[in-house]
């Protein structure tokens, strides 16, 4: 980070020590969270070239530049550093680090050394992983389904391994949330009065800490599988690759919720800011929070609808999954009816919230079709579940990312970002997500599966589409990463305390905020989003 | 500027009101961290279950063929370190400083007298040609033939089965052991900052935290001895 | 407050004692009653269960504990049967 600023305030989180080791060893949140930024959004890069190329290679049904082997490398890392690097640190990490002592009125997260651990984790993690591309790379899937990836090439150790490694990131920073938001709340503020961004990340911080152990195990099992040769999924033992499927997806499913209830407590924020309106059912939404995050234990079969698990099974979590989508829609209805009668400005984060809104209905309701086991059984495996998940992470993790990456922006850096080029790209992502994305959609139903590296002709239209379509959203972010960065170094400084008028704590605090945060801890009197 | 020394006895680190507040934070956190070792343990046991219930007479074989009064002698020497554990937790919040160390001591004998049982066990086992890795698969089925209870068939018993029973105890018994070593680990430090007068009633919290951890690897104990040994 | 109660060198002796009388009830009842695959298993898990919440309520002071560390406890707890429950709705009826 420069420390060239010609802040007319001196002595803020940023320029109050200088020299790379002073950032390496710091325990200050703010600190980390802006390495987080520089990790996160360099993973970012990466697993969006691949996807880049992978959607090249696509352009047509013969193969154009990949072997069958290179687009299965391709896909893996892709899906992997999108997964591991990238969504479920995001915004926890990253944003949750910056805001949730600020918001909350506390002076730093409850384990400040641990938070800095929580981010060597990350990046020893991730080095270990990606060391796996100079062993010839893995071919598993992100996923990893055994039997073929007890015994395939050597590298899925190392992404395996690295994925153990950054679940010990995600654990600590559960562990550390959930500690400050029980013991760190300023005086008068009491759990009905947080924020909801911080209602999301205590529910997320349970899931991080209840599920992230088990993907721990499940890989610790395949590391010994692979090393020691035990066969506890060998078929040929009489192991059960399914049971890999169950350990593996008691985390995995658990995770999207890692990924998804975080960016809604962005767009919290962001819906009743940039409506300058107190948000429409405060508690619905806290406690739907909660809610998903508790139904999210229970729904993990339905990735294994037609994997020889049990009709029975296959039925109690066909119902468990159409539940969970209920305390999903009671936010987004909240969330329209917070804007309806709202002073709306259309500025960058509101832009990325409205994405949030659209795509993330549109992912949740394809979710539906998924959910319902027979209905499941034809869409299993084609292209019509990648655009239902990239619709909700994508579509809805990732744009709440970049609309809290935009709205805490002036507060995180004393600088503003070009706010025209921020709304462009808040618009170029939308139209290429969709363009990406909805020709999978009826390709999928008709039958295109995913994973291949070749196809059908009939199939070429929509991925011509979905191709071209890719190029803009990657435009898009490219451009959004570019004035954040460019913004970083050489934006109009901002000394506004609260440029957005918004009403929660943080917006309270100088911009950038002092390494104490605060000069004395506030009282907390009211409500939070109380506008009129 | 953010870690700058103070007393540890006296005062909290700079974002907590109070060494109380600090305390009963430090304490949750160490809580919440034992909640992530029973789920990570847990998903070994619904393995454990699982392989039960798809080859329930592998299971019974492979567990009447291991020395269940090897196993009990374990248990009560883990009882035992819990309780000596406790105690050092009851004499420092006391003060009593140099009861507290000689419990620990006792503990960490424990441990040790745990880990000897147990490559003792190992090692039988693997010279049973029951280890079920590194192509060291040879089970000694007259083995367990004779440790076979009644009412149970060695025919009925397929070694490439018996397999899955056995790779659940290495690696259960296998963490297990090694959370006992890293529980040694944390001993240690424990005992040096005792002796070090690191810790007074007011500030105990890190004895307090490596007693917890403690107690969870008996917990975990207490459900694999009888899974594993006896039923 | 919870932090500061010093549990007395008594009650680890009865802690204790208690755990060595469950331990030899769980020998026992595994060695000599025979109450079938299911019933033997349960039975073990029973008792397991019962040396755990002594633990817990005692070595560790959650009796004397606030309602959000046993809370958390219970959750690590109910969460794992909860994986065990549904992975057997699997298993079980396959």
């Amino acid at each position: 980070m420069s420390n060239t600023d010609t802040h007319s305030h001196g002595g803020n989180y940023i320029n109050c020590e200088k020299g790379l080791w002073s950032w390496l060893t710091t325990i200050d949140h703010k600190r980390i969270a802006l390495m987080y930024f520089i990790v996160i959004m360099a993973f970012f890069l990466i697993g969006g070239l691949f996807a880049v190329l992978l959607r090249l290679e696509l352009l047509t049904p013969e193969p154009l530049f990949m072997t069958g082997d290179a687009y299965n490398r391709v896909m893996t890392l892709h899906g992997s550093i999108m997964v591991f690097m990238v969504i479920i640190p995001g915004v926890p990490a990253l944003l949750g680090n910056f805001a949730l002592p600020l918001m909350i009125g506390a002076k730093d997260v409850a384990f400040p050394k641990l938070n800095l651990a929580s981010w060597y984790c990350l990046v020893i993690g991730a080095a270990i992983a990606v060391m796996s591309l100079f062993w010839g790379g893995v071919d598993t899937g992100w996923t990893f389904y055994t039997p073929y990836s007890g015994k395939s090439a050597d590298a899925v150790t190392f992404v395996v391994l690295g994925a153990f490694v950054m679940g010990f990131s995600s654990i600590l920073t559960g562990v550390n949330f959930i500690v400050t938001i029980h013991k760190l709340r300023a005086p008068g503020l009491t759990m009905m009065r947080l924020p909801l961004f911080i209602w999301s990340l205590y529910a997320t911080a349970i899931i991080q800490v209840i599920a992230t152990p088990v993907l721990g195990i499940t890989l610790l099992l395949l590391v010994f599988e692979r090393t020691f040769g035990i066969g506890i999924f060998d078929p040929v033992l009489g192991g059960d690759p399914v049971l890999f499927q169950h350990f593996f997806w008691f985390y995995s499913h658990p995770a999207v919720y890692i990924m998804i209830i975080p960016a809604m407590g962005i767009i919290s924020e962001v819906i009743a800011t940039f409506s300058q309106k107190t948000i429409f059912g405060y508690k619905a939404i806290a406690y739907s929070s909660l809610a998903i995050s508790a139904i999210s234990f229970l729904v993990w079969g339905h990735h294994m609808f037609v994997s020889g698990q049990s009709g029975f099974a296959g039925k109690v979590f066909s119902i468990l999954t159409m539940l969970v989508g209920v305390p999903t829609a009671i936010k987004l209805f909240n969330w329209v009816a917070t804007m309806y009668k709202g002073r709306v400005k259309l500025d960058t984060p509101m832009l990325y919230a409205i994405n949030f809104l659209s795509l993330f209905t549109i992912g949740g309701v394809t979710g539906l079709f998924l959910a319902a086991f027979a209905v499941d059984v034809h869409l299993h495996d084609t292209y019509f579940v990648v655009a239902h998940f990239h619709y909700t992470m994508l579509g809805g993790a990732l744009m709440g990312f970049f609309a809290g990456l935009f709205y805490w922006f002036p507060k995180m850096t004393g600088r503003y970002y070009n706010e025209f080029l921020g709304r462009v790209s808040a618009i170029m992502t939308f139209v290429g997500f969709n363009l990406t994305f909805i020709p999978q959609f009826i390709m999928g139903s008709q039958g295109m599966p995913r994973r291949y590296h070749t196809y059908d002709g009939v199939f070429a239209p929509y991925h011509m589409a979905s191709t071209f379509g890719s190029w803009i959203v990657a435009a898009g972010f490219i451009l959004a990463i570019y004035i954040m960065v460019r913004g970083m170094f050489k934006g109009k400084i901002c000394t506004e305390k609260n440029p957005w008028g918004s009403t929660t704590l943080e917006w309270t605090t100088d911009t950038p905020p002092i390494h104490e945060n605060f000069t004395e801890i506030p009282t907390v009197t009211g409500r939070p989003y109380e506008y009129r | 500027m953010s870690t700058a020394s103070y007393d540890k006895k006296t005062q909290a680190a700079h974002h907590f009101d109070s060494l109380e507040q600090q305390h009963e934070a430090s304490k949750q956190g160490v809580w919440l961290f034992m909640a992530t070792e029973i789920m990570m343990f847990g998903g070994l046991f619904v393995g454990y279950f699982i392989y039960r219930f798809m080859y329930h007479d592998m299971y019974i074989a492979g567990g009447d063929s291991l020395n269940w009064k090897l196993g009990a002698l374990n248990t009560l020497v883990l009882l035992l370190s819990s309780f000596t554990m406790a105690q050092a937790v009851t004499e420092t919040m006391k003060g009593e400083n140099k009861k507290a160390l000689k419990l620990i001591y006792i503990t960490v004998a424990c441990a040790f007298a745990f880990m000897v049982v147990k490559y003792f066990e190992y090692t039988a086992k693997i010279h049973h040609g029951m280890f079920p890795g590194f192509d060291l698969w040879k089970p000694d089925m007259a083995y367990i033939a004779e440790h076979l209870r009644s009412g149970f068939s060695i025919d009925n018993v397929d070694p490439a089965n018996l397999r899955l029973f056995f790779v659940l105890y290495f690696v259960m018994t296998g963490l297990h052991g090694l959370h006992i070593i890293i529980g040694i680990g944390l001993m240690f430090w424990i005992i040096k900052r005792l002796k070090n007068d690191e810790f007074s009633p007011k500030y105990y919290t890190a004895v307090e935290g490596v007693g917890l951890y403690w107690h969870i690897v008996d917990i975990i104990w207490i459900f694999l001895f009888p899974l594993m040994y006896l039923i | 407050m919870a932090g500061h109660h010093i549990v007395p060198l008594k009650t680890n002796i009865i802690t204790l004692l208690s755990l060595v009388v469950l331990t030899a009830v769980t020998v026992l009842t595994a060695k000599f009653i025979h109450l079938g695959d299911w019933g033997n298993l349960l039975l073990a898990m029973f008792i397991a269960c019962c040396k755990a919440t002594i633990v817990f309520g005692w070595f560790m002071h959650l009796k004397y504990e606030g309602l959000m560390n046993r809370t958390i406890a219970l959750c690590g707890g109910a969460f794992l049967f909860l994986f065990i429950l549904f992975a057997y709705l699997d298993i079980f009826f396959r």
